[in-house]
């Protein structure tokens, strides 16, 4: 094979000197380096979301996640904890499960019949007298691999590979609201996943998608073909002249706070384009629940508009896995929400998710046209920068002390790049 | 419903088309395919709209194939009428970026077979592969169309079609032209 002559340089290179506070250099999206030093101080190291609760109900049911290019096998044991591992096995490394979910309360590999139980424990090796007496064939130390630190919060199950860190609840900080904010729209409080996932994969670097989830200056032109032809709400939220705001939780968590808009008009479920007439059992169902003028205040507010980083995303009414696979390809793994004891709201849930998102959604494939034409444009070298500035002069502090400005402005990207640096930076 | 025995059920198989009403029933829907498939790949979308009944609904499954329940699990796409004439809306607008530049298509067709034939409607399956150009490269798309077809005002329309993508279970790029 022809060597290619490489014009890279061979050190990496200062990030200091490409993350400036209102713009970013070009190349961080697309230098296949620093991909790989992103794997290794965010992905790996970091919390990243991994599944949810909901999704493995029972005893012994399994679910394959991801953290990174890594899959991961979400379990539950038979006692009923649940368990992040790794789907390697301890022998060659062959896969042990091939199924995207099921139940199933031991995995054999097929290669050689090592069988593990789906705490990741090794039970047993086949013809076991070629190991005995040998040391090394411990068992207690061939199992599967596991994600060193599991925590969950609400039912949101996250996955962290570095052994020591903040807890789950020091790196959600502040934005662990947005989620407590989407629980309590359900009349018990809880989320349930069950609705299966679409996989739409884009030809771009993951940041870009993160950068998206909460830029709301692209809405209006980006999604203008739908806005235009369908009855939808959606366009005045994020109209120059919106009420709504852009907000920086810190430690990379963002968010699109809409309740602004939606308290002016002070009308339950104008959040969701529709009215309580539409949804008597679960208006009825959210008063029992809550006292009927709470109802009404978290019905008039509506889910959040969340992007905890690095992974999940909570766009009001589904649910953002991405996952980083490469330095230009990138997996939105989306289901719809679905809230426990509500099936009126659930199906009108799932028929506009169904609409707006995946491979051919109506607001998705044009996000994905977005992404995929700035990984190509980076590419061209002049100007080398990414402009981030947008609304940097206007930007306050709420009364948590949390950056907020106007809900066009690129607060979020900033924020995001912020702690980027952070995590890039650190030992 | 007269004629109702389907392929899939061996002890009761369609015969092959053997009489020359069968074989003139079986040109008859493998040329409506064929146009169907063409005004795709033309991206003719008023054409291909007014291909519709009224009551159609035009489904993509995820994650496995037509047994699955598209009133509790994700599908790429599942739309009644109404939303089949939205997405011919969106793609007009001129600002449906997913298809701006818009794909250039071509797609084969072959196996076609009449499963359900008689007085009601008419049930048809193909095989296709649809060709991609695309900017962001070139995808080659495999499916299984299964076709609905029901006579009205002496013509053939789509009351249903499904389209079963084989790497439905898979990640995917975009898919914003007319499948």
């Amino acid at each position: 094979m022809a060597t290619v002559a490489m014009t890279v340089p061979t050190t990496i290179p200062d990030l200091r000197a490409l993350i400036l506070n209102d713009r970013v250099h070009g190349s961080l999206y697309t230098d296949a380096r620093n991909f790989e030093r992103e794997l290794e101080q965010i992905w790996y190291k970091t919390w990243v979301y991994v599944g949810h609760e909901s999704e493995i109900p029972n005893p012994n049911d399994f679910v394959m996640k991801s953290i990174g290019p890594q899959p991961i096998l979400m379990t539950r044991d038979k006692a009923g904890q649940i368990h992040l591992l790794q789907n390697r096995c301890a022998h060659r490394g062959n896969v042990v499960c091939v199924k995207q979910k099921g139940n199933a309360k031991l995995f054999s590999c097929s290669f050689h019949n090592w069988t593990f139980s789906n705490n990741g424990d090794l039970v047993g090796y086949a013809f076991p007298e070629g190991y005995r007496d040998n040391p090394a064939a411990d068992k207690s130390k061939l199992g599967l691999g596991k994600v060193p630190r599991m925590a969950s919060y609400k039912g949101f199950v996250f996955g962290s590979f570095a052994a020591d860190g903040p807890s789950l609840e020091e790196h959600l900080g502040g934005a662990a609201e947005m989620l407590d904010r989407l629980c309590v729209n359900g009349p018990e409080g809880e989320v349930e996943l069950g609705c299966g996932f679409l996989q739409h994969k884009v030809k771009a670097n993951w940041k870009f998608v993160v950068e998206n989830e909460t830029d709301g200056y692209h809405p209006a032109f980006t999604h203008s073909s739908i806005f235009g032809v369908a009855d939808s709400g959606i366009g005045g939220l994020y109209a120059d002249k919106s009420t709504a705001l852009a907000r920086d939780y810190g430690n990379g968590h963002t968010e699109m706070d809409l309740r602004p808009e939606f308290r002016k008009f002070d009308e339950p479920m104008r959040w969701f384009g529709t009215t309580p007439e539409k949804l008597p059992d679960y208006v009825d169902k959210m008063s029992a629940a809550y006292g009927s003028e709470k109802a009404r205040t978290i019905m008039i507010d509506g889910t959040p508009h969340a992007m905890i980083y690095p992974n999940l995303f909570i766009a009001e009414i589904q649910l953002f896995v991405i996952q980083a696979v490469s330095v230009d390809e990138t997996i939105q793994h989306v289901t719809p929400i679905q809230f426990k004891g509500a099936p009126d709201i659930n199906r009108r849930l799932r028929q506009q998710t169904m609409g707006s998102v995946g491979p051919a959604g109506f607001l998705l494939a044009d996000d994905a046209s977005m992404y995929e034409g700035c990984h190509a444009g980076v590419k061209s070298k002049n100007p080398e920068w990414v402009f981030l500035g947008r609304g940097e002069q206007r930007e306050t502090r709420d009364e948590d002390n949390y950056r907020v400005s106007h809900i066009t402005d690129e607060t979020p990207s900033r924020g995001i790049w912020r702690h980027y640096l952070q995590l890039m930076e650190a030992e | 419903m007269a004629g109702t025995a389907t392929l899939d059920s061996p002890a009761e198989a369609v015969p092959i088309a053997t009489t020359l009403e069968d074989l003139l029933l079986y040109h008859e829907i493998s040329q409506f395919i064929y146009r169907e498939a063409r005004l795709q790949d033309d991206h003719q979308y008023d054409a291909w709209e007014a291909l519709w009944a009224d009551d159609a609904l035009y489904w993509v499954p995820a994650n496995g194939d037509d047994s699955i329940d598209p009133d509790h699990e994700m599908s790429i796409i599942y739309d009644n009428r109404s939303r089949i004439a939205l997405r011919i809306r969106q793609l007009h607008t001129g600002r449906r970026w997913a298809q701006e530049p818009r794909s250039n298509l071509r797609r084969t067709i072959s196996n076609v077979e009449v499963t359900i034939a008689g007085n009601g409607d008419v049930h048809a399956n193909a095989n296709g592969i649809i060709y991609e150009s695309h900017p962001r490269g070139d995808v080659v798309w495999a499916a299984q169309f299964k076709y609905v077809l029901r006579r009205i005002d002496g013509g053939l329309r789509m009351a249903r079609k499904t389209v079963l993508l084989p790497n439905n279970d898979t990640a995917l790029w975009s898919m914003a032209f007319l499948v």
